[in-house]
């Protein structure tokens, strides 16, 4: 360990002003009287919300994205959970092929794997809409999901599902009664976060859904129009309130039983 | 004869190369303490977990009772493991993990209850129940994971290095707790360890282990007194090398010229054959005599003490001979490390004493 | 028969491992593998009206691409702002890495977690929160007019380049401060002491010690940047404006007003060979300094 350091320590307090500087001003904007966010303020207001809240598109589009998003959250975690279950417990041929392969949407931009299920599901003849937005979150969340899910397995002591065999249940129930309730945790915070991803993402909703607009896309039609300023403003604060709070959530769950300073918040480098 | 309890026939387990165990075949008797001992890597784990049902087998197949259960996944067999880190189950108390296992039996809740209060008495947790795998000491927790695999009342009890975690005294006391308990309840126990006091002080029976194969399946006595190679005499106990080469049969015995000292008849139970350089002398140290003056034994030697371990109970001294290449090690109950004053001494050896075996 | 499949199942990890993996492996083959391949074979067909799509094999969509100065120089635009992003990303995050696993010895997790908060929130917003920082009746330039400073406002700040360059710093930090982070940490600092302790300086410790040790995360960082950052739409959409444009912006444009299909294949595929081309280099020039360096 080294020794104090000052200028560090400052650069380091003048990064974090940095990052979350424009996270802050939303909300604080959104107070704002007035239809532009400049300084000075101009008064206290909480009309943006009101007049945000009533708006009928706003609720039909919240909507749309809290059904994908629970949906591409239950069935990319559950995915995730066995792929995650193979590579910690397993030693096995193509290991990190694998791997590398489940991992690959990380490593794609992302607009090509928009275009790409684009393009392959309009050659089948199917309408665009939430279905494929549903498919190209799970397709996004998986990576996400296992990240968090393998971090979690690494610490799991096989050898309790072993006794579990060894004293009469078989795969199932070890299952059901040894591995859940200690990957609950893991599982609860690969849940959240991969809602939270499905729920803020855009560029595959903005080429996969057609009319049916997420909440994401809602904003970016409401972010052309000057007048719709501080509306955007109003629910870009809420939505960062909610995503924080879910965040902090699931990872106060993740590590509940590690006890461990792990830092890699799951993010494994492989060459 | 083939009404023992356990058959091990032919069995045979690699992972990619490496041969782990290597077409082995014994028995085990019903009612036995069955000790597999060797050092890390020799294979007794995986046998053990083979018969547990964790590891299938390459080759080979195991008879249970006269079934085949070879076949059988781990749920299905009347064994039961006692994991070398215990495996208690965090997440629910001492008294739901040792019912764990009761679930798919059928039995009545009542039952149940009576089972469970009778085996913590066994391993005397009474009062336990409530507790949590967290709140244990290390030797509580081995016995929480004894009394879970012991309820279920299995044909087969499997330890695997049970009493490795735990420190010196409590390691005692349980050898004899689990050596008691054996006896009382008359389950057959496969016990594994790297520890060779531990496997003859508690064992029936002990297979000695090293890459895949048995060394030697005997008692602790025979272990002890006739190890059959060079390694069972330098894994069990403690052992002194001496060069040699057989010359010619002589009825039971065999002369064998021993370094510089000469040539003497030693008896050759292995049969190991004549005018060999390929062979060692083995003489314990407990057998050898130390003494201030010259004795009548078979062969006695000046010496020079180069260092002594004072072990309490009996002292070690590491000698120097002009006959013999390497330190002799003699161990004494009767002279200490404060007992010869300028280091000159004279050990002695009984021929008897002596044991003939191959190099490798 | 059964007997047999219990024994094939009991016999093989491979076998296990797989039937755990297969959902995930379906999904990548399904929905990325195969639509990727399909995409790709697009690009060899021709858009002759705005329904129809000859699929007759050509190269000319690329013969196209690169005739076109426009798209080759949003290529090459897409790459630099990149490029630099993925430097000055890593600039200013190093020393907050460093900071935290070298200075801090209490809750470094809770750093981490408050570092990495703010990227959690829609990437939507945080790139409209810029916009609302950089216009001209923004934030910087509002308060600096108001406080005297400045009487016009600056406008190279918004519908640029430099808005763009700007805005991908903060959006993509986190992804350079996790694997910076995590092999920082995984240096011995019993190595860096013993640098010290023969003599080399602060700075000579840093470049022979301590920054090659630090590579592999440097090497992640640097491509979970760089990736996602050659294709992004959203940032130069809002902000770019015509001097900020970047190529997805008309592979969007081509798979929808334009209608272009096949066109706008070859462009997507054009940049996934960039992509992956740029990352060979880099893990390969990477590996080759480290290996000198130490």
């Amino acid at each position: 360990m080294e020794q104090k350091n000052n200028t560090l320590l400052f650069y380091t307090l003048l990064y974090f002003v940095f990052l979350y500087l424009p996270v802050l001003f939303l909300p604080l904007f959104s107070f704002n009287d007035a239809d532009y966010m400049s300084f000075p303020l101009s008064g206290f207001t909480t009309e943006h919300y009101e007049e945000m809240w009533g708006s009928v598109n706003l609720h039909k589009a919240l909507w749309a994205s809290i059904k994908v998003g629970v949906v591409a959250s239950i069935v990319s975690t559950t995915i995730a959970l066995f792929a995650a279950k193979a590579f910690a417990r397993y030693k096995f041929r193509g290991e990190n092929i694998s791997y590398g392969a489940i991992m690959m949407p990380f490593l794609i931009p992302e607009i090509i794997l928009a275009v790409s299920i684009l393009v392959i599901w309009l050659s089948l003849g199917f309408k665009l809409g939430l279905i494929p937005v549903t498919l190209g979150h799970i397709l996004f969340c998986t990576p996400f999901a296992m990240l968090i899910l393998i971090a979690r397995i690494e610490g799991f002591d096989f050898s309790l599902e072993e006794a579990s065999r060894d004293l009469g249940e078989n795969a199932w129930g070890t299952f059901y009664r040894v591995s859940l309730p200690l990957y609950l945790p893991g599982i609860i915070a690969s849940l959240l976060l991969s809602f939270i991803i499905s729920f803020d993402e855009f560029i595959l909703a903005f080429f996969l859904t057609g009319s049916d607009a997420t909440l994401p896309m809602y904003m970016w039609g409401q972010m052309r129009f000057i007048q719709k300023l501080p509306h955007v403003l109003a629910l870009g604060a809420v939505i960062i309130v909610f995503t924080t709070m879910i965040v902090l959530l699931a990872f106060w769950l993740r590590n509940i039983g590690q006890g461990k300073d792990k830092a890699e918040l799951g993010i494994k480098i492989h060459e | 004869m083939n009404n023992s309890f356990i058959q091990i026939n032919q069995i045979s387990k690699h992972f990619g190369d490496v041969k782990a165990v290597d077409n082995v075949s014994f028995e085990i008797q019903e009612g036995e303490f069955f000790s597999l001992l060797g050092p890390s890597g020799c294979g007794k784990t995986t046998l053990l977990r083979l018969l547990a049902g964790f590891e299938y087998p390459t080759s080979g197949n195991l008879l249970l009772d006269g079934s085949d259960i070879t076949a059988l996944p781990p749920d299905k067999r009347p064994t039961n493991m006692v994991f070398q880190n215990y495996a208690i189950f965090p997440h629910i108390n001492v008294e739901k993990n040792i019912q764990f296992g009761l679930r798919k039996l059928g039995l009545t809740s009542e039952e149940i209850r009576e089972r469970v209060n009778d085996v913590l008495s066994l391993v005397k947790l009474d009062g336990y129940e409530k507790r949590f795998s967290s709140q244990l000491s290390g030797g509580q927790r081995q016995r929480v994971a004894l009394a879970r695999a012991l309820v279920r009342q299995p044909k087969v009890l499997l330890l695997d290095e049970p009493l490795g975690a735990l420190d010196k005294k409590l390691r005692d006391e349980m050898q004899l707790e689990l050596r008691t308990l054996q006896k009382n309840i008359g389950i057959t126990f496969v016990f594994v360890t790297h520890d060779q006091q531990e496997a003859i002080s508690m064992s029936d029976r002990v297979a000695v282990m090293s890459e895949g194969k048995i060394q030697q399946l005997s008692t602790p006595n025979e272990l002890y007194k006739n190890p059959h190679n060079i390694f069972v005499s330098d894994f069990i106990g403690e052992t002194n090398f001496l060069k040699s080469e057989t010359k010619s049969q002589d009825g039971e015995h065999i002369n064998v010229s021993i370094e510089k000292l000469g040539e003497f008849k030693i008896k050759n139970s292995l049969n190991i054959s004549e005018n060999s350089s390929n062979v060692i002398c083995s003489v314990r140290p407990e057998t050898m005599m130390i003494d201030k003056v010259k004795s009548d034994w078979d062969i006695c030697l000046e010496g020079k003490i180069k260092q002594t371990s004072y072990l309490g109970e009996m002292t070690k001294f590491y000698i120097e001979t002009k006959e013999i290449e390497k330190i002799i090690t003699v161990s004494s109950q009767y002279f200490d490390n404060q007992s010869f004053k300028n280091n000159d001494c004279f050990i002695s050896i009984n021929l008897d004493d002596i044991s003939l075996l191959n190099k490798k | 028969m059964l007997h047999a499949l219990q024994k094939f199942y009991a016999k093989s990890e491979s076998v296990r491992a797989y039937t755990m993996l297969s959902p995930a492996l379906i999904l990548i083959i399904l929905l990325m593998l195969i639509p990727m391949i399909l995409m790709l074979s697009f690009s060899f067909f021709t858009q002759i009206s705005f329904v129809e799509i000859d699929y007759t094999f050509t190269i000319q969509r690329y013969i196209d691409f690169f005739q076109k100065n426009l798209l080759v120089s949003l290529l090459i635009k897409s790459l630099k702002i990149s490029f630099l992003v993925t430097l000055i990303t890593l600039l200013t995050a190093y020393p907050v890495c460093y900071y935290i696993a070298f200075y801090v010895k209490k809750n470094k997790m809770l750093w981490l977690v408050m570092l990495t908060l703010p990227f959690w929130t829609s990437y939507l917003l945080r790139v409209f929160s810029w916009k609302i920082i950089l216009g001209t009746k923004g934030v910087i330039n509002s308060s600096l007019i108001t406080a005297g400073l400045l009487s016009e406002p600056l406008t190279f700040l918004m519908y640029s380049e430099t808005a763009v360059i700007i805005t991908l710093t903060h959006a993509y930090a986190a992804f350079a401060l996790l694997p910076l982070y995590v092999s920082l940490e995984k240096i011995d600092f019993s190595l860096i002491e013993a640098g010290r302790d023969l003599g080399l300086s602060r700075l000579e410790v840093f470049w022979k010690i301590t920054f090659p040790l630090s590579m592999p995360g440097v090497i992640g960082a640097i491509l979970i940047i760089f990736i996602p950052t050659v294709g992004d739409y959203v940032t130069p959409a809002l902000l770019g404006g015509t001097d900020g444009r970047m190529l997805s912006n008309m592979i969007q444009a081509y798979f929808g007003k334009i209608n272009n299909i096949p066109l706008g294949a070859a462009s997507a595929t054009i940049m996934l060979f960039t992509v992956a081309l740029v990352t060979m280099i880099v893990s390969y020039t990477t590996k080759k300094l480290t290996q000198r360096i130490s």
